[in-house]
């Protein structure tokens, strides 16, 4: 059977935001900070001229994993927190597409925690871009593996209890290559980390803090919080992890660079089905 | 008179080279143009529990296990009560063992066979030799065995130079010489296992595990992806996959835990890598899921599930037919897919290929449901093995239009899936209840749309005459699949040796049940029964629940991991 038709990459002037939009109206709540990482995107793929049918955006289940569906390019919206694994699978089939796996702290960072870990570790050339609003938005406001320990819910009365996850400081441990932080309040600035994290040759970890307004309306404070002053370690894993320790989770940019190589791609083929075939004949 | 078929045991502890006795024997075997099959017994143990081969070695192909043993060789006697009950011996039977074993113990010797007492090391060497070096009991007995069996010395040297010739001059020198041992001890023993000589010389053979047969298939059918994570007994299934799949351009790749290596799989085949996943019961239970999303979202892709006794952890290592529900309705929601197993070793190369085919024309997930006794059987086979007709993914996104629409609703069921990258029919894979074009929807008149028109698409698929096999031509049809099917065809065949005429029509086919085919081949049937190794009786209701059987059909179901035994089946029949 034939293989799939491996596309020639372009680089394309001339496109515009419009050209990534699906038209298709989002189910997000007015004020979302998903807004703000879906004009991100568009920003970063007009940036880059990567055009809509060359990019493939992977997604779980919640609010932000809804993205691809209001993209124009092509899209897997899976089951819940499998997005890493889906995505592993077609980079490893197809290098020559731009595979951008989204979704929130739910789904990759609790039900899809493991796949977050071994995609640090296994080191495949995609962007991984985490919609961070410590909250599960789309069931109604249960506390996430990022909420504060105080955070009050319907669910938790008085607050889950349990300290938050610290998903840059893992990514460093779990060797991702690339790490960094952004804000869906500024998606200029958000952008230009989306265009770094694609061009990254490995795995890139953008943590992108997207403020709930209807279950986490304190989180509208996040605008006054965030910094513009990451200072980028450079491939000292342990002073990335400290700084990860001490870190207030507001300071902006890239936090880490490592020099690990990615996955290569599939060789090419060097034997043949005959080949193999014949290791089971005996006696000639 | 030379038999035309002859059972033997090599049993030892762990480590013992048990296996490679029978390895070896087997390979010897096939060179000399006979038929066997060797299946393996064993513990939870990965080193120092209970091991044995067991071989049926016969003058035509043959892959049922036998009533009982003609002959037990015990390599030690270490580990032996672990699995004694599990292999039948009588009083003719022959157990042959070294005076150094000790004893033979009391749960071999209550069978009351006859024993012989053989020196299977070289007497000339020292005890300190022995205790240094390995005293090679296996070759030993590979070579007694064989040359008993009536297979010459060249084929059991040229065996062993296949087997194990990669070992250093050294190791291969001291095997060479327990082996030549081994065959000159087969004539200071009174016993005549010869096996008549197969006629005619049959052309080449093939030496082949079940496991290994998918593989092949599934390379055949043009695998180029699969993800995977350990699970006994499907590993060694993707340890001969792994290196043949990259020398072939392909990828495999070790996932963190089963719900990664199908979600792998599946977006390798969204990106137009045909994929597959190997598991077995506990690893098909943590894919359901995703396999709902490769219905809903209809990506192609192959799972293979070697099946092992369940339910949870249950026996690892040994065989059951009891993932039969898991595999056609496992997943919530309407989620109907292809079942397929293989009918015999050599057949696991035709339903592996086939199951790509398949996976990739109808765009669904498409299970292989094979089990231990198939997978880690390797056997003696034809080296011809039928290849199905040749079936791909319409990747065709036909004229370009305003909207491309994914999951547009036709009279074919089977919609275009244009590659990614392809200009102007960028589309979303979709799990949520999705529109025509893809996009999330939870209205009721799609999602009836859709769920129809993923119905139609399994209830249309025309299996041709791969939809399974009738042997024979009686009144009775023994219905059955997988590893039942061997023995459900020996029996056949001695019933209607008795007077009982009996047919076996084995299901390739599972689900959707392919009703035509069944019926037909139910013409004359006076008496029908469904076996399958499970207590539920799960072949059975299933075809009852299609009404694909009279309601008069009888059920033979119990769970594994004990093989069915020819005679257990005749007995249930006569």
């Amino acid at each position: 059977m034939s293989t799939a038709a491996t596309i020639e990459t372009h680089c394309v002037r001339g496109l515009v935001e419009k050209d990534f939009s699906s038209g298709a109206h989002p189910i997000w709540c007015p004020g979302c900070g998903d807004y703000g990482v879906l004009a991100g995107l568009e920003h970063a793929l007009v940036k880059l001229g990567r055009p809509p049918h060359e990019v493939v955006l992977v997604s779980g289940i919640g609010c932000s994993s809804r993205l691809p569906g209001y993209m124009s390019c092509f899209g897997f919206h899976g089951v819940h927190g499998r997005a890493l694994a889906a995505a592993t699978g077609l980079k490893l089939a197809r290098p020559d597409l731009e595979v951008i796996t989204v979704g929130g702290d739910g789904d990759g960072f609790s039900i899809g925690g493991n796949h977050f870990i071994h995609a640090c570790r296994r080191n495949i050339d995609m962007l991984y871009l985490v919609m961070d609003n410590r909250v599960y938005g789309m069931t109604k406001g249960q506390p996430s593996p990022t909420s504060e320990p105080d955070w009050d819910s319907a669910l938790t009365p008085g607050g889950i209890g349990t300290r938050p996850f610290n998903p840059i400081l893992l990514a460093i441990a779990a060797g991702a290559t690339f790490v960094a932080r952004g804000f869906a309040g500024d998606p200029q600035g958000l952008a230009d980390l989306i265009v770094a994290g694609i061009k990254w040759p490995g795995f890139a970890f953008l943590e992108v803090l997207s403020p709930c307004i209807t279950f986490r309306p304190e989180e509208f404070e996040w605008k006054g919080k965030v910094r513009h002053d990451a200072a980028a370690v450079e491939n000292d894993r342990a002073a990335a992890a400290a700084a990860a320790l001490t870190d207030d989770g507001f300071s902006l940019g890239v936090l880490f660079r490592g020099t690990e190589a990615a996955v290569k791609p599939p060789s090419q083929a060097r034997s043949s089905l005959a080949a193999i075939e014949r290791q089971f004949l005996v006696g000639v | 008179m030379a038999r035309s078929s002859l059972s033997l045991v090599f049993a030892g502890s762990g480590g013992s080279g048990a296996m490679t006795a029978g390895t070896l024997f087997l390979r010897a075997a096939a060179r000399a143009g006979y038929f066997g099959v060797m299946t393996q017994l064993f513990g939870a143990q990965v080193r120092g529990g209970e091991s044995a081969a067991l071989v049926q070695f016969s003058n035509e192909p043959i892959e049922c296990q036998p009533d009982r043993f003609d002959v037990f060789f015990a390599i030690d006697w270490d580990k032996v009560d672990q699995f004694a009950a599990e292999i039948p011996l009588d009083k003719n039977s022959v157990v042959i063992s070294d005076p150094s074993a000790g004893a033979i113990p009391a749960s071999i010797a209550k069978s009351k066979p006859r024993a012989l007492s053989v020196v299977m090391s070289d007497p000339t060497m020292t005890r300190l030799a022995r205790a240094m070096r390995s005293k090679r009991s296996n070759v030993f007995v590979a070579g007694l065995a064989g040359t008993l069996a009536g297979i010459a010395a060249a084929e059991l040297r040229a065996a062993l130079e296949a087997v194990l010739g990669h070992k250093s001059d050294e190791v291969m020198a001291a095997n060479a010489a327990a082996l030549e041992n081994g065959i000159k001890a087969a004539a200071s023993i009174d016993l005549d296992l010869r096996v008549a000589e197969p006629e005619p010389k049959h052309e080449s053979r093939w030496l082949i595990t079940g496991n290994e047969a998918i593989g092949l298939g599934a390379l055949r059918g043009g695998i180029k992806f699969v993800g995977c994570y350990p699970i006994t007994p499907a590993t060694d299934l993707v340890e001969w996959l792994s290196p043949r799949l990259h020398s072939l351009g392909g990828r495999l790749i070790l996932a963190e835990d089963e719900l990664a290596s199908i979600n792998m799989v599946l977006g390798a085949s969204y990106g137009g890598w045909p994929a597959m996943t190997v598991t077995a019961g506990p690893g098909l239970s943590l894919m359901t899921e995703a396999i709902g999303l490769g219905v809903a979202a209809e990506i192609p892709a192959v799972v293979v599930d070697v099946m092992r006794a369940g339910p949870s952890t249950g026996i690892a290592s040994k065989t059951e037919q009891s993932d039969l529900n898991i595999a056609i309705y496992g997943a919530h929601g309407d989620a109907p897919r292809i079942v397929i197993a293989p009918l015999s070793v050599g057949d696991c190369i035709t339903t592996g290929e086939w199951a790509v085919y398949v996976a990739e024309a109808l765009q669904t997930p498409v299970i292989v449901l094979s089990d231990q006794m198939i997978g880690q059987a390797q056997a003696i086979i034809p080296s011809a093995a039928k290849r199905p007709e040749p079936m791909k993914r319409r990747t065709n996104g036909g004229a370009p239009g305003a909207q491309f629409k994914r999951y547009e609703v036709t009279a074919n069921p089977i919609s275009r899936m244009p590659l990614p990258g392809t200009k102007g029919y960028e589309w979303v894979a979709e799990g949520l209840t999705h529109n025509e074009a893809g996009l999330p929807v939870s209205g009721a008149s799609a999602h009836v749309a859709q769920i129809n028109k993923r119905a139609k698409k399994i209830e249309q698929f025309d299996p041709g005459e791969l939809w399974g096999e009738v042997f024979g031509h009686g009144d009775t049809a023994i219905l059955t699949f997988g590893s039942s099917v061997a023995p459900a065809r020996e029996a056949a065949r001695r019933l209607t040796a008795t007077g009982r005429a009996t047919r076996v029509i084995a299901l390739r086919v599972l689900s959707p049940v392919p009703v035509k085919p069944l019926a037909a081949a139910l013409k004359g049937v006076r008496r029908g029964v469904v076996l399958e190794q499970n207590h539920s009786g799960q072949l059975y209701r299933h075809l009852l629940g299609q009404k694909a059987i009279p309601i008069s059909t009888e059920s033979i179901a119990r769970p594994g991991p004990l093989p069915f035994r020819p005679a257990e089946i005749t007995s249930h029949i006569a």
